[in-house]
């Protein structure tokens, strides 16, 4: 352990606001995009689910 | 030879790529994870106090990496575009859109981090030198792919028009990784370098390449997952799609 404490940790030797805001903005960023794909993939299966349900709209030729 | 270019093309094919995609996926993201989690540990926990940044330049661990894939994932997306240009696959176009979110995410984090590291090391959030100026036009070519394709309402006219501007817009990245070179730029030059090796601690190199590694690893998961979903629409009309969806 290279830290004294968990303090010292999270201050970051007073870079804590920079060090803290960079890699929470990156979760945060990563976070976002993995729901949002989920978000997009569930909406892409049912878009082609409501197709099925309405056979005569879009049908395929 | 005639046998594996005939598989490259079977892979080519949306049908036979979405299960695959499907496989792969998992498998990177657990890579990343891992990675990620093994990167975090070594540049917190293990990494010592730089002499002359103190404990600011831990941002860099993420900084580089970001940046790294921010020119990366556009040359891929160049690539995929090319492809689709010469052979005119489906899935090159396809691809191309899949790559574009996360290489948008990752510049505005490279942007991001850079400036949470420029404000306490440089005394400000922001300069306009070239290392910096052609990182925010990449992130702007980003953006204005991703608005293109999503303007037009016919996939195969945006593939074309947004694979144009994929690789037009290729020629800003070696132009981003060569500026600290070729002008006289606040931001510094590399760090790892292929032909002189790093001027970095060996514990601080390792965590930076191992985050670089994991977001490989994520870029390529987010990428697989997301083409699943653009091939479900846009071959909604396909037999097979009806049969994955139902």
């Amino acid at each position: 352990m290279i830290w004294e404490s968990w303090d010292a940790f999270w201050a970051m030797g007073g870079y804590g606001p920079y060090v803290w805001g960079s890699y929470g903005v990156v979760l945060l960023c990563i976070a976002i995009e993995i729901v949002s794909a989920r978000a997009a993939h569930n909406a892409s299966v049912q878009s082609v689910r409501a197709m099925q349900e309405e056979p005569d709209h879009d049908a395929t030729p | 030879m005639e046998n594996f270019k005939i598989r490259w093309f079977h892979w080519a094919a949306p049908q036979s790529f979405y299960p695959l995609a499907g496989r792969l996926w998992p498998f990177f993201g657990l890579i990343a994870a891992v990675m990620a989690l093994a990167a975090l540990y070594l540049g917190f926990f293990v990494a010592p106090t730089d002499f002359q940044q103190g404990e600011g330049y831990r941002i860099i661990f993420v900084h580089v990496p970001a940046s790294w894939m921010s020119m990366v994932i556009y040359l891929a997306m160049a690539f995929w575009a090319f492809l689709g240009f010469t052979f005119n696959t489906r899935l090159s176009g396809m691809m191309t859109q899949a790559l574009a979110p996360t290489g948008a995410m990752f510049t505005f984090l490279s942007l991001w981090t850079g400036a949470l590291w420029g404000k306490p090391m440089w005394g400000a959030w922001w300069v306009w030198d070239a290392r910096l100026t052609s990182e925010l036009i990449l992130f702007f070519l980003y953006m204005g792919y991703i608005a293109l394709t999503s303007a037009i309402d016919d996939p195969r006219r945006a593939d074309r028009a947004g694979g144009l501007l994929a690789l037009v817009g290729a020629v800003n990245v070696p132009i981003i990784y060569f500026s600290v070179k070729w002008w006289n730029t606040l931001h510094q030059g590399a760090s790892v370098s292929v032909t002189k090796g790093s001027s970095m601690a060996h514990t601080m190199l390792w965590a930076m390449l191992l985050m670089a590694l994991a977001f490989w690893a994520y870029s390529i998961a987010m990428a697989l997952y997301r083409v699943r979903s653009i091939i479900l629409v846009r071959e909604r009309h396909t037999q097979w799609v009806q049969e994955v969806a139902a």
